[in-house]
């Protein structure tokens, strides 16, 4: 479904990740994890739409991918994703408004319809008892599983997750990982999630991506930028190996802290 | 003893606490009033409150002799109905500017640098230039009001539009919204209360722009009477009048603030939180 062709992305002189080439099926659950500042957002926000790629291309179906964000590609970042003016119940509805309506307002029968939508939707992922809160009063995790309810409404093809749950306690993340895993099986999604967690990227998904630099220059540490260093399906694979990433990748975290 | 920083006082003495200052101040005025009025029963420079009264009572409750009307509510009125215009004017473009040029780059690059150019124009110098084009009427007054707070209004609501997270942009995005959606539904309902708030800090302005631009050329308003009966000293009306325009000018500000409160209720929430 998507094809991803040597692609570089350059700012300035600074290489950030360099040819870097993939094909992913539908239906697959990637997990990119990596250092800190190794690119592995920005590669996210190309398949999003608000980045673009400096040389090489990204192809979606066959066509490149749209500049732009779309209904296609659902997003949750690890925070500001839902709307602090809208309650939970609102914050889901308002995709459907949306799509639905030139200016964005729903009315009478087509409103109800879309709340009962809504409310379903919120009842999977453990909200219903929230619904007519705002975002501000509930807790990081519910608000994140109200970012997760809002980005499937629309049935997206693509859920694109940067750091999710990075800001959350380790007994929600599992939780949470729960319900995202639940959802990609239920809902067919190709799942793309960015995570600084390894032990998130080792037991979530189909397949995880090791962002890292293959080649390092010591007096230009810009010089060349990140690639997948290890692709590797998630849950066939040899503890061995997932100690190795481990070691590597904080070795790489402890010389840029120092 | 605690550190004096987190020596916080009980309700009780705090209220005790804030009527303090006022009580100390008129008490103050009042013996000081009382002196000068002791040694000179026609002093005009301390009124009693006695005098400032009938002062009021004159203006207020009997019909002026020369034009039969009430001259302070009369006075009230005008300046209200000019400050409110001139507000709601303001409000409204500056509203129009700051959301456009917070939200669309394409209008940001051509009008930001002329607003903060436009804002940087004292109005006060520009009061002769609206004389001269809109005549000495309601309007040049209106349009002091409205020029002197639109830029300010305009470049907060600005930034306030910049400062809303681009994630929730991209989420709006990634819901399928296009870009009047985006500013009907995110921008929109998110800078309503940032509006007030700026109406609320710009007033005080207003309220300078008004009296100023009442005090050159009126024939009735708050500011233009203050000015007329300075020329006779007389005290116990610019007093009264001075209180009451401090007055009216806090409870335009306690409305505004409950407005926002009971209309953004989720806004309370974000400003509790950080």
């Amino acid at each position: 479904m998507i094809e991803i062709n040597n692609v570089w992305k350059r700012f300035g002189d600074n290489v950030i990740l360099e040819n870097i080439s993939a094909t992913v099926k539908e239906g697959e659950f990637i997990t990119l994890v990596g250092a800190s500042g190794c690119g592995k957002s920005t590669f996210l926000k190309m398949l999003l739409g608000t980045d673009s790629a400096s040389q090489g291309s990204i192809l979606l179906d066959g066509k490149p991918i749209p500049s732009e964000p779309d209904a296609e590609r659902g997003v949750v970042f690890q925070q500001y994703s839902v709307f602090p003016h809208l309650n939970v119940l609102e914050n889901v509805v308002i995709a459907r408004e949306f799509e639905k309506t030139k200016l964005g307002f729903l009315w009478g029968a087509a409103k109800k319809a879309a709340r009962e939508e809504a409310a379903a939707l919120l009842d999977v992922v453990g909200l219903a008892h929230m619904k007519n809160r705002y975002p501000d009063e509930l807790s990081g995790g519910m608000r994140q599983r109200l970012a997760i309810a809002q980005a499937l409404i629309l049935k997206p093809r693509i859920l694109l997750l940067d750091e999710p749950f990075g800001a959350l306690d380790p007994g929600i993340r599992a939780d949470m990982h729960e319900l995202v895993l639940d959802l990609w099986r239920k809902h067919k999604l190709t799942v793309f999630m960015v995570t600084h967690d390894l032990k998130e990227g080792f037991h979530l998904g189909t397949r995880l991506w090791v962002f890292d630099k293959r080649r390092v220059d010591a007096q230009a540490p810009n010089a060349y930028g990140a690639s997948i260093t290890y692709d590797l399906p998630v849950g066939v694979c040899e503890q061995e190996i997932l100690d190795e990433i481990d070691e590597s990748l904080a070795t790489k975290n402890q010389a840029e802290q120092v | 003893m605690k550190r004096l920083i987190n020596f916080t006082p009980a309700r009780i003495w705090r209220i005790g606490l804030a009527l303090l200052p006022f009580a100390v101040i008129i008490l103050i005025y009042i013996s000081a009033s009382d002196a000068r009025l002791a040694e000179n029963p026609q002093d005009k420079l301390l009124p009693s409150f006695t005098q400032m009264g009938d002062a009021i009572q004159r203006l207020a409750f009997e019909p002026s002799k020369r034009s039969g009307d009430y001259l302070f509510w009369q006075d009230t009125l005008s300046s209200l109905r000019r400050l409110g215009l001139g507000m709601v004017i303001a409000a409204s473009l500056g509203m129009l500017f700051g959301l456009m040029t917070g939200a669309l780059p394409v209008l940001n690059a051509s009008f930001a640098p002329l607003l903060t150019v436009v804002s940087l124009v004292p109005p006060m110098a520009l009061l002769p230039v609206l004389f001269i084009v809109f005549g000495l009427g309601e309007v040049s007054k209106v349009a002091l009001i409205a020029i002197g707070v639109t830029p300010f209004i305009a470049r907060d609501i600005q930034k306030r539009t910049l400062e809303i997270p681009r994630e929730q942009l991209v989420k709006a995005q990634t819901l399928g919204a296009n870009s009047g959606q985006i500013i009907l539904r995110v921008l929109i309902p998110q800078l309503l209360p940032r509006l007030i708030d700026a109406v609320r800090l710009s007033l005080g302005s207003a309220w300078l722009f008004l009296i100023a631009a009442e005090a050159i050329a009126s024939t009735d308003g708050l500011g233009y009477r203050v000015f007329l009966v300075r020329r006779y000293l007389s005290m116990d009306v610019i007093l009264p009048y001075v209180a009451w325009i401090t007055l009216l000018a806090f409870i335009i500000d306690y409305l505004l603030a409950q407005l926002s409160r009971f209309a953004f209720p989720w806004h309370a929430q974000q400003e509790g939180k950080s």
